[in-house]
């Protein structure tokens, strides 16, 4: 082979031929990358405006006075989305603990418990979040409850959180399935009880162990509060819809697609680099 | 009375028999060696022992008591009987000296405070001081094992069983553990080891049992088994391990 010849000696007299070569092919992957990146970023940049509608398009999308005008009332609004996250999260960390933990007792006289869980998991899994948020946040309030408990804010938050506890529960679920038995057989060896054994030994090797996957769930989360405004709360997205009706224009959509990602991109990417820093581990 | 005595345990799996009546006494302060080829029921057998399996059959009496009364509640029993496992088994998400006192404190009821000061003794005593606030994965595969072994003694048992404890170590860490089942002998620790190390146990051991098959093929001192067993079986399993 030519290798040989072709090595840069003198500039990296450390290198070995391994990762001589290794860096030679890391160099032309990232040029015909970064080419063929440009090539598609300019072809979208030169093409996209001769599209016969584009004008119409940046208009009513992309128009900067509107989005400079609207901005602010959104991310005022966008104060309400995370409000109910807020809320929301931590009964959805609690209640799908719980019933991760109905899912794996052990004891006859508690199997009612076992069964409410996978029951419940199969339910709401299955269901798409808009019913649940339709069926609970319309159907409750139908009752005739007085004020305040007919607000769509506590049936609306409700039916995100018995949705998403069933996903958590999951979840949890399946880090605690992941601990090997011979961790179970040593605690209790010891003479820890079956619950001390999950609560000191199981449990917090299950959660830090799924982490990364429950991150995923609460951007999921996140997102899915918009769905809300359809049973009243005037969130970000409902409160760009008010605004597109008033200024018949688009570009608060875009304003609330620009808050979301805003939040949601840096959680996703911190969510994949623990999940990768996991998957080092464990190799 | 015989601090441990085994009387016709048989246990299965499904239709796999792994003991098949095992009888065995062990005195206190005695050391028992389990020896015999993989698959014989050794480890089956000390799992029965500190009740991580129940028997089917057969009584197994500690201090003359009968501890596999089925229904019988395992807890306080298994907190008499300290275990080490092959793999050691080490709490990943605790440091050392977290994984000693987790017992003693949810089982005993003691306080860490208490605890500080006999714990910080216990690592010492097996040269581990300077290791008692590291990870596991921090840890050498010996240290991990030592800190197994002090692990189960923190509970102050009666009996420790031993399940080749050296099997998974590379060779060169397999001297400080033994060195540490030497220490706990002249202490006079009721002991049972299952174990490939025949050295060991002709150095070590007051009794020495031939396990085949899920029975107690035969059994005796060391100096009597290893030089001159009766069973054709022995003979053939110490010359292929010998
Ligand atoms: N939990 C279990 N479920 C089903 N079968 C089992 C279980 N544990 C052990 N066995 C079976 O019991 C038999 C004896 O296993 P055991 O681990 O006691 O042998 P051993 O003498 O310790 O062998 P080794 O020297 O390889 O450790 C084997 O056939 C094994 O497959
Ligand atoms: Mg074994």
């Amino acid at each position: 082979m030519t290798d040989q010849t072709s090595l840069p000696r003198g500039s990296a007299p450390t290198l070995t031929r391994r990762q001589a070569y290794e860096q030679r092919l890391r160099r032309r992957s990232i040029t015909i990358a970064a080419g063929s990146t440009l090539a598609v970023v300019l072809a979208v940049v030169l093409l996209v405006p001769l599209a016969p509608g584009w004008d119409a398009v940046k208009r009513s999308f992309f128009n900067g006075e509107v989005f400079a005008k609207t901005f602010p009332g959104l991310l005022d609004a966008f104060l309400i989305n995370v409000a109910i996250f807020l809320w929301c999260a931590p009964i959805i960390a609690i209640l799908g603990l719980v019933i991760a933990l109905f899912r794996d007792v052990r004891s006859p006289a508690l199997y009612p418990l076992r069964l409410f869980g996978a029951i419940y998991t199969d339910v709401f899994r299955g269901l798409p979040v808009i019913l649940v948020i339709y069926l609970i946040g319309f159907g409750i309030p139908g009752l005739g409850l007085p004020r305040p408990w007919n607000s769509p804010y506590i049936w609306g938050s409700l039916a995100l959180i018995l949705v998403y506890a069933a996903y958590v529960a999951e979840v949890i679920r399946s880090g605690i399935d992941s601990i090997h038995h011979s961790q179970r057989a040593a605690a209790a060896s010891l003479g820890l009880s079956d619950g001390e054994t999950m609560r000191y030994v199981v449990l917090p090797q299950a959660i830090r162990n799924v982490a990364p996957a429950n991150m995923n769930l609460f951007i999921a989360l996140q997102k899915d509060v918009a769905l809300l405004s359809f049973i009243g709360p005037v969130e970000v997205f409902r409160q760009a819809g008010v605004y597109k009706s008033l200024l018949a224009n688009f570009t608060p959509y875009v304003g609330a697609a620009v808050i979301f990602l805003a939040l949601t991109i840096p959680a996703t990417r911190y969510a994949d680099y623990l999940m990768n820093k996991q998957r080092r581990r464990q190799s | 009375m015989a601090k441990l005595d085994l009387q016709g345990v048989t246990k299965s799996f499904g239709d796999n028999p792994v003991c098949r009546g095992i009888d065995l006494t062990v005195d206190e302060g005695e050391m028992v060696c389990l020896i015999g080829a993989s698959g014989s029921g050794k480890s089956t057998l000390l799992r029965c022992i500190n009740l991580l399996e129940p028997i089917d059959d057969g009584r197994i009496l500690l201090d003359g008591v009968d501890i596999s009364e089925p229904g019988l509640n395992p807890q306080p029993i298994r907190a008499r009987i300290g275990i080490v496992f092959q793999s050691f088994n080490l709490f990943p998400h605790m440091t050392a000296a977290e994984n000693v006192m987790l017992a003693p404190r949810r089982v005993l009821g003691k306080s860490r405070d208490a605890l500080e000061a006999p714990v910080k003794a216990l690592f010492e005593r097996f040269d581990l001081g300077q290791r008692m606030h590291h990870y596991p994965d921090q840890l050498s595969g010996g240290q991990q094992q030592r800190v197994a072994i002090i692990r189960a003694l923190a509970m102050q048992p009666e009996i420790m069983l031993f399940d080749e404890i050296t099997s998974a170590l590379d060779p060169e860490l397999v001297g400080e553990v033994l060195d540490v089942l030497r220490q706990l002998r002249t202490e006079g620790m009721t002991m049972i080891l299952a174990t490939h190390e025949m050295a060991f146990a002709r150095e070590l051991a007051d009794k020495v049992c031939f396990l085949d098959a899920g029975r107690i093929l035969e059994e005796g001192p060391p100096e009597i088994l290893f030089s001159d067993p009766k069973e054709p079986r022995t003979r053939a399993f110490l010359s292929r391990v010998l």
